[in-house]
């Protein structure tokens, strides 16, 4: 079970991350869900992985049972990373729809550098 | 007493919401509401930091649950302070934005600045490494939406670089919050800095995975080399008063390296020993210079300044990394300096920024209206920024390079810290002759050319800036003027902070025992 959950993680993290490289909004959005999923998988097994075991302590016996707190910890960055990739898909839908691609790069041409001006000459660019 | 300690989390919590759904059709209604919130922010924090200037370390308890096991919030002398200078920011930024009228041009503007307040807030006072990770979201998701604030094609492609780059920060907060517990079984941070001490060196492999990737996910939110790239681009592109905001939001980051990487993984750590040191060292170095030349460079205003608070963040680290107490007294000096001259400086250029036809590009165009005053308030924060007399700049490197004396590291930071100043002061010298000294120059041109359809040269109408406008920035670089006039008191303080800091047995004692620290 340990090389399943692990390799998971890992081939998780692999995909999150080779698509967060991605230069178009739609691809890094996947890759930042999956690296949310994997680090939601990781954060679970911090408590050491068990099965069939109860995540509470038992009174009436000597029971072993599972560490809750990872769990709530899970909830936690579950809900956050949830609401957080809805505000980034909001974000990548306003960008798509005010600059007509969806490319997370930007040009490095700010709208101030539209008017033509003789003393460009002057200017350096400073963003690629 | 001990309830004050969770208001600056709870004020704008209820506060926003409540400008949310009751006030957003009234900006009069939502303004009010809004600067009501951030007057009593002042005053609650105030009292705060009159309290832990007692030198006792308050913890508080949510829920009254016993200290490993629940949630506590902890009050000392740093986190007072932080807590303070972020309401007196606050205070500044949002009578700006009233004033030039930033808040109208977007919805919710208030409800964001208080979240983000309350996100701000919280990571300073939180005592557990779990709950400084949801404070990062808060304070984040606030930031997502006031960097968007009045949209734009450029601003909202800045700002989805802005949301993944911290997106992936958050993510591996998470894996090393993940390690952390793993290793320890606790995330609580004077619980940590226990168990942490207790750690035998042959067993440091994965305390040492987590401590680099907390300090990597650090050094994002302080714009750090090797992920500093993210500040310049968001910074530039945000609302200039926004900008002013984010500039405690850099300082989050350093306080939670000063915090957990001195508390919990400080030099004494047997598992951990310099490693810290080791690498933030170099990239503090890197960071400045990245900074001073990019000031250099700069084409346009905002970016010009944003790279001033990339090397400003880079002198702050050097000292922060050597971790002794009397350079982590210079570094939280020169914090709080830090924060309010790049509050100061973008708060004027967007005065400046606005009345220009050119926006913030570095080219001579007719002189704007009041051309000598918002040059005076551009000076001014550029003679802080760069650190030079009289402003509070001077004695805050100078405080910094005279902690920096050990003769391994002396000659690394003495010339990065004397070079980046100097490319700074021409960086600042060359912008501002551009902009404030070229322009006039044109206009003296004027009969000569005789030709008055040609539209450069024509002083542009704007309105003049009223009181009001100018005030927040006039008062943020009188602030920087009293840094400096009652810089004794103030490094008192800040000597006594690093001396509670490095006080790890007194902070993990009076948040741990029951009943200290009430």
């Amino acid at each position: 079970m340990e090389l399943i959950v692990a390799s998971g993680i890992g081939f998780l993290t692999a995909g999150g991350v080779y698509l967060m490289l991605r230069l178009r909004a739609f691809p890094v959005i996947l890759g930042l869900a999956m690296l949310s999923y994997a680090v939601n998988v990781f954060l679970f097994s911090s408590g050491r992985l068990a099965v069939n075991m109860p995540p509470v302590l038992n009174p009436y016996g000597d029971a072993t049972y599972t560490d809750p707190l990872p769990q709530a910890l899970v909830l936690t960055a579950i809900v956050i990373s949830f609401g957080m990739t809805a505000v980034l898909v909001m974000f990548a839908l306003g960008a798509f729809l005010e600059a007509g691609d969806d490319q997370i790069n930007m040009d490095g041409q700010g709208e101030e550098l539209d008017d033509p001006d003789e003393e460009k000459d002057d200017l350096t660019e400073t963003r690629a | 007493m001990s309830h004050w300690i969770i208001a600056p989390v709870i004020l704008p919590a209820l506060i926003a919401p409540i400008i949310a759904f009751v006030m957003r059709h009234d900006i009069t209604l939502a303004r009010i509401a809004s600067v009501t919130g951030t007057l009593a922010l002042v005053a609650i924090t105030v009292g705060l930091t009159v309290a832990a200037d007692s030198g006792e370390t308050f913890a508080y308890r949510l829920g009254n649950w016993p200290a490993p096991f629940g949630i506590v919030l902890v009050l000392d002398r740093l986190s007072a302070a932080m807590v303070l200078l972020t309401s007196v920011l606050a205070l500044l930024v949002l009578w700006h934005a009233i004033a030039t009228g930033w808040d109208s041009r977007g919805r919710h503007f208030h409800a964001l600045f208080q979240f983000q307040l309350m996100g701000i807030c919280g990571a300073f006072l939180t005592g557990d490494v779990f709950n400084l990770f949801v404070f990062f979201e808060v304070l984040l998701i606030a930031s997502y939406g006031l960097m968007i604030h009045a949209g734009g094609r450029e601003r909202l492609q800045a700002g989805l670089q802005y949301v993944v780059m911290n997106l992936a920060g958050s993510t591996l907060f998470l894996f090393a919050l993940g390690v952390i517990y793993a290793t320890t079984g606790t995330l609580n941070i004077a619980d940590l800095a226990a168990k942490v001490q207790a750690i035998p060196p042959e067993d440091s492999a994965m305390i040492r995975v987590a401590a680099m990737l907390l300090l990597v996910v650090f050094m994002i939110k302080g714009a750090l080399f090797p992920v500093q790239f993210w500040l310049p681009a968001t910074y530039a592109n945000a609302p200039a008063p926004v900008a002013a905001l984010f500039a405690i939001m850099t300082k989050v980051g350093v306080y939670a390296i000063i915090r957990v990487h001195t508390i919990v993984f400080g030099p004494g750590t047997p598992s951990i020993e310099i490693l810290v040191q080791e690498w933030l060292f170099p990239a503090a170095i890197v960071t400045l210079a990245i900074g001073a030349f990019g000031v250099l460079g700069a084409g346009r205003l905002m970016p010009l300044l944003s790279f001033s608070v990339v090397g400003s963040m880079g002198t702050m680290m050097l000292a922060v990394a050597v971790f002794t107490p009397e350079a982590t007294t210079a570094a939280l000096y020169y914090l709080v300096h830090s924060t309010f001259a790049a509050a100061a400086l973008f708060l004027a250029a967007d005065l400046v920024k606005s009345r220009r036809p050119g926006g913030g590009l570095l080219v001579a165009e007719a002189p704007i209206i009041q051309n000598g005053l918002f040059a005076a308030l551009f000076f001014g924060g550029a003679i802080a920024m760069a650190g030079m007399p009289p402003l509070s700049g001077f004695l805050g490197k100078l405080l910094v390079m005279d902690s920096l004396r050990m003769p391994a590291i002396l000659p690394w930071a003495w010339s990065a810290i004397l070079m980046g100043s100097l490319l700074t002061i021409i960086g600042f010298a060359r912008a501002g002759s551009i902009i404030f000294w070229k322009s006039t120059a044109l206009l003296e041109d004027l009969p000569e050319n005789a030709d008055q359809t040609d539209s450069a040269v024509v002083i542009v109408a704007t309105k003049p800036a009223t009181a009001m406008e100018v005030a927040p920035a006039l008062l943020t670089l009188v602030i920087l003027g009293m840094l400096a006039v009652f810089a004794g008191p103030i490094t008192t303080y800040m000597e006594g902070a690093a001396a509670q800091l490095f006080d790890a047995s007194g902070y993990v004692s009076s948040v741990l025992e029951p009943g200290q620290g009430r």
